[in-house]
């Protein structure tokens, strides 16, 4: 069994397009949220998204690549190029073919296909783009990654909704863990702010109309996010040989479904996926001094969250730091269980828990501490990060320090 | 307005997992077997049959505790679209 590292990180997200950005953005508290920037015209009610304002494609491709990217493989490239070049990886033959490219996603490329069906559909368009298929597919993150940067070994997409990237780096856990590859670029990547899914979301009645307060009185419900983040796994003896700088240790992965409600969240799912994941790490649960929860917002989630954590915590439940970042980026879906795993990360690299901001002020139901509206300097030894999906498909990376 | 009471009874029975399906207007929405998605789909069906929008947030309490009381909500709905 390989002890399995992380050599590099990377992020597109609605508060910054660079890890450094990201990173200095999730401790000073920012907010990624704005209106939707399209009009429906008035179709859509919802107020506030969590677009990735700052990305523009043409910086990054030329338009010839535009035309078979859609903003998925976009964001996940730009994401990937960051955390492979931080890695210090090249690709020969032999590592090429050892090294997968495992990425989540958990509505795929809707962008491409709204538009390009909309038109066939409404405007008498008789015809329809020839890289409506090729850039709309779920796979095109990780088929555009591989080409780019030369990887030849196991490559595909993982989807599970909003667990998909925690599920896609636990999928590369294993695989690097079993000596089935080397090394992996792997996270999630979503661009879902569309009309109709944002109209979707609207249905479901859980969107908030004011903010995202996760573990909060008066909270209303999630914004809607997008963005991207890749992380660069390896077995901890390649990246000793090579004498990279070894970020973080992946120390556990747990997984489960509750096989009961589509929609609603259980306690007791969650509570088996932290307890996997904690015993997979071989970590009690007193080693434990942060989560980055799921933490959406909605008062269910949220409450449901908050029993899980004691129900596996007992008395050092209290002791936990357990922060909501889709409190700044709001709910990235598919990209968001490796948005969340890079926070908890970069948590445990610089002794800083990020905040739950908008935070108002205590929900019985939510009695942990949150890190309410300001990050907090404390030691982070080892990190939890949460994704509950839909479907009742739960997910759980335990991340520690690497001491050696 | 007897007629918008029916049909909310209507639509309500059709997502009742009950062998008795009978609807009343004093009756609660819990009573009747409901669960969060039915609440959704009701509120859905509801909406395509009067075409009207029920402003409800999932995330606080669902104010319309009975039957009789989302019938009224919903004929306030349709007479505030017509009067616009």
């Amino acid at each position: 069994m390989n002890r399995v590292v992380i050599t590099g990180l990377g992020v597109v997200s609605p508060v910054g397009c660079s890890l450094p950005q990201y990173w200095k953005a999730l401790v000073a508290g920012a907010s990624g949220f704005g209106p939707p920037s399209f009009d429906a015209a008035g179709k859509v009610k919802t107020k506030i998204v969590a677009e990735v304002r700052d990305f523009v494609a043409s910086n990054h491709f030329d338009a010839r690549q535009i035309s078979t990217l859609d903003r998925i493989s976009q964001l996940a490239l730009v994401a990937s190029r960051e955390a492979f070049g931080q890695s210090g990886l090249s690709m020969d033959e032999a590592l090429s073919e050892r090294t997968a490219v495992i990425i989540g996603t958990g509505v795929g490329g809707q962008m491409t296909t709204e538009d390009g069906l909309r038109r066939f559909y409404t405007e008498a368009a008789m015809r329809v783009h020839p890289m409506t298929i090729p850039r709309a597919m779920a796979s095109g993150p990780p088929s555009q990654i591989s080409m780019a940067l030369g990887m030849t070994g196991p490559t595909f997409a993982v989807s599970s909704a909003c667990a998909s990237a925690t599920h896609a780096i636990g999928q590369s856990f294993h695989m690097i863990r079993s000596g089935a590859a080397t090394c992996a670029l792997s996270g999630g990547t979503e661009a879902c702010i569309t009309p109709g899914i944002l109209r979707g979301w609207e249905a479901l009645r859980i969107l908030t109309t004011d903010t995202c307060r996760p573990f909060s009185r008066d909270r209303t419900g999630m914004v809607l996010g997008e963005g991207a983040a890749i992380v660069v796994l390896e077995a901890l003896d390649h990246a000793l040989a090579r004498g990279a700088d070894i970020l973080a240790e992946i120390a556990g992965f747990g997984m489960g479904a509750d096989a009961g409600d589509l929609t609603s969240p259980d306690a007791r799912g969650m509570a088996r996926a932290m307890r996997m994941a904690l015993a997979d790490a071989a970590l009690a649960p007193e080693a434990i001094d942060y989560i980055n929860a799921h933490g959406t917002g909605t008062t269910m989630n949220d409450k449901l969250e908050t029993a899980a954590v004691h129900v596996v915590f007992g008395s050092h439940a209290g002791e936990l730091a357990v922060s909501s970042t889709k409190s700044m980026i709001g709910h990235a879906l598919g990209a968001s269980g490796a948005l969340e795993l890079i926070a908890a990360i970069m948590a445990i690299r610089d002794g800083v828990v990020p905040p739950t901001m908008n935070y108002l002020g205590p929900d019985p139901a939510c009695d942990l501490d949150c890190v309410p509206n300001e990050a907090r300097r404390r030691p982070v030894r080892a990190a939890l990060s949460n994704s509950f999906a839909f479907g009742g498909l739960n997910a759980v990376l335990a991340v520690r320090e690497f001491t050696g | 307005m007897v007629d918008v009471v029916n049909q909310v009874a209507e639509v309500i029975a059709a997502r009742m997992r009950t062998v008795d399906r009978t609807v009343r207007p004093s009756d609660s929405l819990d009573s009747l077997g409901l669960e969060s998605l039915d609440v959704l789909e009701i509120a859905f069906d509801l909406e395509q049959r009067f075409n009207i929008e029920i402003p409800f947030n999932a995330n606080t309490a669902f104010e319309f505790d009975t039957v009789g009381a989302l019938a009224r909500a919903v004929e306030r709905l349709i007479a505030e679209k017509s009067s616009r």
